[in-house]
């Protein structure tokens, strides 16, 4: 008897596992994860992802160490570089018109494209995840008000404002800090209401939940609510808008170089920059100052929206591929659709003893009424 | 006779993100041509995985093996569906095996008109003018029951009602006259008095049509109203196979037999009358001139309208008291106000009109400050135990949070002795503190729930629905737990159910609602025994019992009442 007891989800393995929270931390953290659980097309284009951003990381960290020159070198010793020199031993990838190496160059547009990315999201996901969470945990006027803010910041186009706000900064010709902020600034116009919209979503979905009912039903404030029940199972997509948020913020970037309302070539490495004074080069057959901020731009931007997509098919079970089911090495156990792993309990023999004794039901027949 | 369905070693396999896992493990089985097979089982059971099969309507992360033969109504072509592919499976579809699914109201495309989607099996299968399409969908419907068919047959599903939409599903089923109908819990998400209905007509289908069906239900009742054989399944196997008659009155099976003790019975053993003292059980009295935990006079709670839409009136003029240690179970349908009232209660839902005192506070217009200090004495348990745990936090840390929340504990690990002590009260081992809700089944979650709702000590808990998520035997062992904690600790308990053999259960008291009107309210054994309002009594006939024999009488009485109401 005690092998066939009819506990649901007996002896049965997770459907679909969240993730299973035994694993150790490491295992458990987002993108690694995902590469774990995923298999074919969908793994290949998130590690290529991965690969492409920790790429740009790593060259983004050690700048200093990987480019052979300085970002505004025109010279090194006594001996000038000249200006559009082909590629050779002591320029790998040539000169610009301005005369500055172009291996360097690229190497260092790196630091503050990623400056451009922490400082967009920093600004935006603060204020955007609390916002829209007290909003759409209370809900009414001010709800609805916010709602019609955020969808007309949508209509603002960022690389304007980003123009407007390089202007007000530095009147145009800027510093590092300055483009990086423009762009920043203005990005984070455009980016908060997309976390707001986010996680207000997400904020209304699980408000409705009952577990923030029985959290009502207890006793608890709001805030605590919101703190400890809503916020955290309100940020599974935020991920997801972050890494497409990264590339948005690096092509805001390099659009604003690329007219002119950048950084100063004197004062950091500007792929934007770079690309338009390379303009004119195009049509005279010199490649090498063109290509490799242009593709600098475009492996940073394909990396962060690689790992962006693959996340967002991951997370959804219909989108997600899974490993074809073997005959052959099959496990002993069950499945059941939001089913449960009940493996043994120590000191516990059977799952019998775990629901009970059902004796009141088999006992003294005389307690019928 | 001849088999309509032939499975013959079915063995069935999904891809998961934790491996592969077997559903079905070696089915054989066999329906005959007009007869009703029920597969009973509880969740996970691989019932409703064996059924789909049959129609190829399994996920590409499955994989099969075995044969399942499905041979035409005139007997003119067999296939073996799990070879078949494409345009193959489609010609079967529809026409050789139909699907009546559960939920009506999800089954049916809210955009279209039903006679155009019942239609649309016919285009599939036979050219034909829209002229005759419509001529035939309107035959069906009438078939089905629907009045007014001509009428009708334009309308979109929202202008139905539930039953009337399962009528509808089963329409679509039926008109392209398939050999097989497979019905996958048909009336699980209707009341019980729609129930009734729907078993009816599908009863006739057999007989009038020659139809087989295949009924996948973990509804006892239904399956001694309807079935002619019940295949029993556990863990991916059939367990057992007889016909209806043999298998309720001598189960082979240990866990056939398991079964149906677990099945709750109005008039039943009843767990209410014991009292646990030291280890013997006395008869519970209630006393009743104590004050009531919860006086309800006139209770109204209305639901304001939508852009000119009348007020929803919930609950209109409810009387009702709850003494200490007493517990009254509130019955109805959907749409009744039971649970409204349970919220009301709770201080979820502001009530509108008339008075309603909960631990002596009158909850007409009160302030969440107020209420608050009575939060402490009132116990909730919800309905869906997967969704009432914060699937973030451990089972412990969400029994604690009451403790937490009302400064008994500063955080949850000051709170761990008693929340062990309550985890041994609910009969769930202490390491179980440490896992997910995600973690554990239906009925440990329940019982978590419980622990929850228990960790202050509460004079009223109020159950909503508490066990309607549950498989039947894991019912059982919850409220045997819920009925032996209400005997040791004797708080007053508002049981909400839509079960009328669980509320006979449990209940000292037993209040019926409709349509947010009390219409009857005493003792079991008097609103069960002999009850006086034409409704209750619907009520009652409508409920099948899981025996066929009694069941038989029993739908007699529904078509005399039927008849004459």
């Amino acid at each position: 008897m005690a092998d066939l007891i009819p506990e649901t989800g007996l002896v049965v393995a997770h459907a679909t596992p969240p993730t299973p929270e035994h694993t150790s931390l490491w295992k458990r953290l987002p993108v690694v994860h995902q590469v774990r659980t995923s298999v074919g097309l969908q793994r290949t284009m998130l590690l290529v992802g991965i690969v492409l951003t920790l790429v740009f990381l790593f060259v983004a960290a050690f700048a200093p160490l990987l480019a052979p020159y300085g970002y505004a070198q025109l010279s090194s010793g006594d001996v000038n570089f000249g200006a559009q020199q082909p590629p050779s031993a002591e320029h790998w990838l040539g000169t610009t018109v301005g005369g500055y190496d172009v291996l360097s160059r690229t190497i260092w547009g790196a630091r503050p494209a990623f400056l451009v990315i922490v400082a967009a999201v920093v600004l935006s996901i603060f204020i955007g995840v609390v916002v829209g969470l007290v909003s759409g945990y209370f809900g009414g006027w001010v709800d609805r008000v916010l709602v019609v803010i955020a969808d007309a910041l949508f209509a603002f186009p960022s690389l304007l404002l980003a123009i407007v706000v390089a202007i007000v900064i530095s009147g145009g010709q800027s510093s590092m800090w300055g483009g990086v902020m423009a762009a920043a600034i203005s990005l984070s116009v455009v980016m908060i209401p997309q976390y707001f919209r986010v996680v207000r979503a997400e904020v209304v979905r699980v408000k409705a939940e009952a577990f923030v009912e029985s959290a009502r039903v207890i006793g608890s404030g709001p805030v605590r609510i919101m703190g400890r029940h809503v916020l955290r199972n309100s940020t599974r997509t935020l991920p997801l808008i972050l890494t497409l948020n990264c590339s948005e913020a690096v092509l805001t970037l390099a659009g604003l170089g690329f007219l002119g309302f950048g950084i100063e070539p004197t004062k950091a490495g500007d792929w934007g920059y770079d690309l338009s004074r390379s303009l004119s080069d195009v049509t005279s057959g010199i490649w090498w100052t063109a290509v490799p901020p242009g593709l600098a731009i475009v492996l940073t931007v394909l990396g962060a929206t690689l790992v962006g997509e693959s996340l967002n098919d991951l997370a959804d079970p219909r989108l997600r591929t899974r490993r074809a089911a073997k005959a052959a090495a099959l496990s002993p156990v069950t499945a059941v659709p939001g089913g449960v792993a009940t493996d043994r309990v120590p000191g516990v023999e059977s799952i019998d003893e775990l629901e009970g004794p059902s004796d009141l039901f088999d006992d003294d027949e005389g307690l019928r009424s | 006779m001849t088999n309509v369905v032939d499975i013959t070693d079915l063995r069935v396999s999904f891809a998961t993100d934790s491996g592969t896992v077997r559903a079905v493990e070696g089915v054989t089985l066999q329906v005959a041509s007009g007869e009703v097979l029920a597969i009973v089982g509880e969740s996970g059971s691989g019932k409703t995985v064996t059924a789909r099969t049959i129609l190829g309507l399994l996920p590409e992360t499955a994989l099969t093996s075995g044969a399942v033969l499905l041979t035409r109504k005139d007997g003119s072509a067999t296939h073996d569906i799990v070879t078949l592919r494409g345009n193959d499976l489609r010609d079967v579809r529809g026409r050789d095996a139909a699907m009546v699914f559960q939920e009506p109201s999800t089954a049916l495309n809210p955009v279209f008109p039903v006679g155009w989607q019942i239609a649309e099996g016919l285009r599939a299968h036979r050219k034909l003018s829209d002229k005759d399409a419509r001529a035939q969908a309107i035959d069906v419907l009438r078939l089905v029951g629907i009045p007014d068919p001509e009428h009708r047959v334009d309308h979109y599903p929202h202008q139905f009602s539930g039953g009337q939409k399962q009528r509808i599903v089963i329409a679509q089923a039926l008109v392209l006259d398939p050999g097989l109908i497979i019905a996958d819990e048909p009336t699980t998400a209707l009341d019980v008095t729609v129930q009734a209905e729907i078993l009816d007509l599908l009863r006739r289908l057999p007989q009038e049509f020659g139809s087989a069906i295949v009924l996948i239900t973990h509804n006892m009742g239904v399956v001694a109203d309807l079935a002619d054989r019940v295949a029993v399944m556990y863990n991916g196997e059939i367990v057992e196979q007889a016909d209806v008659h043999t298998l309720f009155s001598a189960p082979q099976h240990p866990y056939t037999r398991r079964l149906l003790d677990a099945v709750p019975r109005v008039g039943g053993r009843r767990l209410r009358d014991r009292v646990r003292v030291g280890d013997e059980l006395e008869a519970m009295v209630v006393d009743d001139s104590a004050t009531p935990v919860v006086e309800a006079k006139d209770l109204r709670i209305v639901y304001p309208g939508r852009l000119r839409q009348p007020d929803f009136t919930a609950v209109d003029g409810v009387d009702l008291v709850i003494r200490p240690g007493e517990v009254l179970g509130l019955v109805g349908e959907s749409g009744s106000g039971k649970t409204t009232i349970g919220r009301a209660i709770a201080g979820l839902t502001p009530i509108s009109d008339g008075s309603l005192k909960v631990h002596g506070v009158e909850m007409l217009r009160v302030k969440e400050k107020t209420f608050r200090p009575v939060r402490k004495r009132i116990g909730f348990v919800f309905q869906d135990p997967a969704t009432s745990f914060n699937p973030l936090l451990t089972i412990a840390q969400c029994v604690a949070e009451p403790m937490v929340v009302h400064g008994l504990a500063p955080n949850p690990q000051e709170a761990r002795p008693k929340v062990d002590e309550l985890m041994e009260a609910v009969q769930l081992p202490k390491a179980f503190g440490d896992r997910f809700p995600h973690e554990l089944s239906g009925g440990q979650r329940q019982r978590a729930s419980l622990a929850r709702a228990l960790i202050l000590g509460p004079e009223l808990l109020i159950a909503d629905e508490p066990t309607s998520a549950l498989d039947v035997s894991v019912q059982a062992r919850v409220l045997d737990l819920f009925a032996r904690l209400q005997a040791e600790l004797g708080f007053a308990c508002l049981f909400i159910s839509h079960d009328l053999a669980v509320v006979d259960l449990l209940a000292h008291r037993i209040a019926v609602l409709h349509r947010g009107v009390l219409v009857e309210e005493g003792t079991g054994d008097e609103v069960l025994g002999a009850p006086k309002h034409p409704y209750t009594q619907r009520l009652l006939a409508s409920l099948p019992v899981p025996d066929p024999v009694e069941q038989a009488a029993r739908r007699e009485t529904w078509r005399n009442l039927r008849a004459h109401g």
